[in-house]
């Protein structure tokens, strides 16, 4: 009895934090998809980005003493920039020689090796967390749940943004191409698109997504390092894409609360060791029963 | 530079400065192989480092523990990887593409998160492997004999089969040939030769834990191969020579080694499509037919 009240009690704070882990899953997921769609490539470079979006943020507000939110702005740019970047150096040369999507695999490693590593040179291999002076440190209570600022900030933040990209992909000029390249790069060519533009322009959106993931990953979970992305992110990141359907936003932000939740079941059913095997037995699962993801079908071209 | 001079002017203080790293391109040559046959059958699989992973922990625990002799332990390893396989295989071949990479991605994944919870293992402290020893005689020895078979392979009915489901599965089938048996076939071999590669590092590095079976080692063990090109069978093991050997020649710049990796990671992709060695089926037409 004693376990189950137990069990009871940290039910609710756990589910709170899994949907908090889920929303910086889903955010950085849909960016990640939002390139599988277009490009059919695997952006690895992503995780990566994910990573500097914290560490420069950290940079900018903790050693030069900028406001935390001017920062994070300043972060954010920065590595929209770098999505541009990584499109122009490891995606655009193979794009333009008709290279298969395996390529852009390999180059966007090479990227992310050299992120994580100029990342390792000027902030250190150590863990990092934002200090409370800093960045919001407040926590609001209801009854004896305590619920902290960072996490509410992450929870709404991650919606909107989610919900602005789909918003952009499904009702706007920009998104219309976006989708239009994502059917067929070649007719939207001859359509007099400029292909080159809108992908790049893509790299540039979901980039900023990734760099805003980081951000809210550093701030709530008070752990920024060069290592970040590619530990704690990445393959959490593919089984997400996976689950929700290559290409859907709606299907990776769905299936990034689910892992989150996924997750703290396990933890508290299972114990703390199960809990990352977990996540990949339901994704194991549910490949075999939904071998096109769970909301397959729902892909970028075809989201009206 | 200093790598290679001293590889041609001191060949055997080259060979005692470096024994650990030429036992591991053997190693790493090995568990490219055991990629190489899944690719070659036109699927894009990543449980590879599971199947090691399987492979390295049985067999050291039947040596050290069961106290079978070691070439025994060995092949239990390599046999259990690939038994392992045939359960897996049933329903994650059914997939294709992506959804088959990451289902067997997450395979590696449970395997590591089993090792960590099951006491024989040593859950997160590893195990030590106490008469490890160095010698670069099996692994050499293996790759050799490995490489030579699946070369002769590739002329005989079950390689012309495995071309033929990689490049059109569809066609294949209405040739008469049974795809899921060939894929099938693909996927327990390179199990099996996974297994075996795990359970030769796990002798030659006196301890083993998880971290050797990440999602970032079988992410390299593809590069080898793709870059490598897997037109031949020497294509898996001159991308895994070469791509073992370059962080220890490129030490000259210490710190900025990874970076200087990545630069040339790009640099071969975007200026040698063909992949290394050229040849039929470089990362040009890995890529066409094994889909992403």
């Amino acid at each position: 009895m004693a376990l189950a009240s137990g069990v009871a009690g940290t039910l609710l704070p756990q589910t709170l934090n899994g949907i908090f882990t889920g929303s910086i899953y889903a955010l950085f997921a849909v960016g990640y998809t939002l390139v599988f769609g277009v490009l059919d490539i695997l952006n690895l470079a992503h995780s990566a980005v994910f990573m500097l979006g914290a560490v420069i943020t950290y940079g900018l507000a903790v050693t030069l003493g900028l406001p935390f939110l001017l920062g994070a702005l300043l972060a954010t740019l920065a590595c929209a920039a770098v999505g541009y970047g990584i499109d122009l150096v490891a995606l655009r040369p193979l794009r333009h020689r008709g290279a298969p999507p395996i390529s852009a695999l390999l180059t966007s490693i090479g990227l992310a090796l050299i992120f994580v590593n100029i990342a390792e040179l000027r902030f250190g291999a150590n863990s990092r967390a934002l200090p409370a002076s800093v960045a919001l440190s407040g926590s609001v209570h209801l009854g004896s749940l305590v619920l902290e600022d960072s996490k509410i900030a992450t929870l709404l933040l991650s919606l909107a943004l989610a919900a602005a990209l789909g918003w952009i992909v499904r009702r706007t000029r920009a998104g219309r191409a976006i989708r239009a390249v994502a059917e067929n790069p070649r007719a939207a060519q001859l359509m007099g698109m400029n292909v080159d533009a809108v992908i790049a322009w893509t790299l540039v959106l979901t980039s900023a997504l990734g760099a805003v993931a980081g951000i809210l990953y550093g701030l709530s979970q008070h752990d920024i390092n060069p290592f970040m992305g590619r530990d704690q992110i990445e393959l959490k990141g593919l089984a997400v894409i996976v689950l929700g359907g290559m290409g859907s936003i709606r299907g990776a932000v769905v299936a990034g609360y689910l892992l989150g939740l996924a997750e703290v079941a396990a933890l508290v059913f299972l114990g703390s060791n199960v809990s990352g095997g977990v996540a990949f037995v339901v994704l194991f699962l549910a490949l075999v029963a939904f071998p096109g993801g769970i909301l397959r079908g729902r892909t970028v071209a075809r989201q009206v | 530079m200093q790598f290679f001079i001293q590889l041609f002017s001191d060949p055997l203080g080259f060979y005692r400065a470096h024994q650990l790293l030429l036992a591991q391109l053997g190693i790493n040559a090995l568990l490219t192989l055991s990629m190489y046959i899944t690719l070659r059958a036109g699927m894009l699989t990543l449980a590879n480092v599971g199947f090691m992973a399987v492979g390295a922990y049985v067999s050291v625990l039947l040596h050290v523990n069961g106290h079978l002799p070691l070439p025994v332990a060995v092949l239990a390893g390599a046999l259990a990887a690939g038994l392992l396989a045939i359960p897996i295989g049933i329903p994650v071949l059914r997939l294709s593409g992506i959804f088959l990479a990451i289902a067997t991605i997450g395979f590696g994944q449970v395997v590591v998160g089993a090792i960590l919870n099951i006491p024989i293992t040593g859950e997160g402290r590893g195990l030590t492997v106490p008469d490890a020893s160095s010698s670069l005689l099996p692994a050499y020895l293996s790759l050799v004999v490995i490489a030579y078979v699946l070369w002769r392979l590739a002329r005989t009915r079950l390689g012309m089969a495995w071309d033929a489901v990689r490049e059109d599965s569809l066609a294949a089938e209405a040739q008469g040939i049974d795809v899921a048996r060939y894929r099938m076939l693909a996927f327990v071999l390179g199990a099996v030769l996974a297994g075996y590669a795990g359970a030769l590092e796990a002798h030659i590095n006196f301890f083993i834990d998880t971290s050797l079976y990440s999602f970032q080692r079988v992410v390299g063990v593809l590069v080898f191969a793709t870059l490598g090109g897997i037109g031949r069978v020497a294509g898996p093991v001159v991308g895994s020579t070469v791509l073992t050997a370059l962080p220890e020649v490129i030490r000259f710049a210490q710190s900025y080694r990874d970076a200087l990796y990545g630069v040339i990671l790009i640099a071969l992709v975007i200026f040698r499509p063909q992949g290394l060695l050229g040849g039929r089926v470089g990362i040009r037409r890995v890529g066409r037919r094994v889909k992403l």
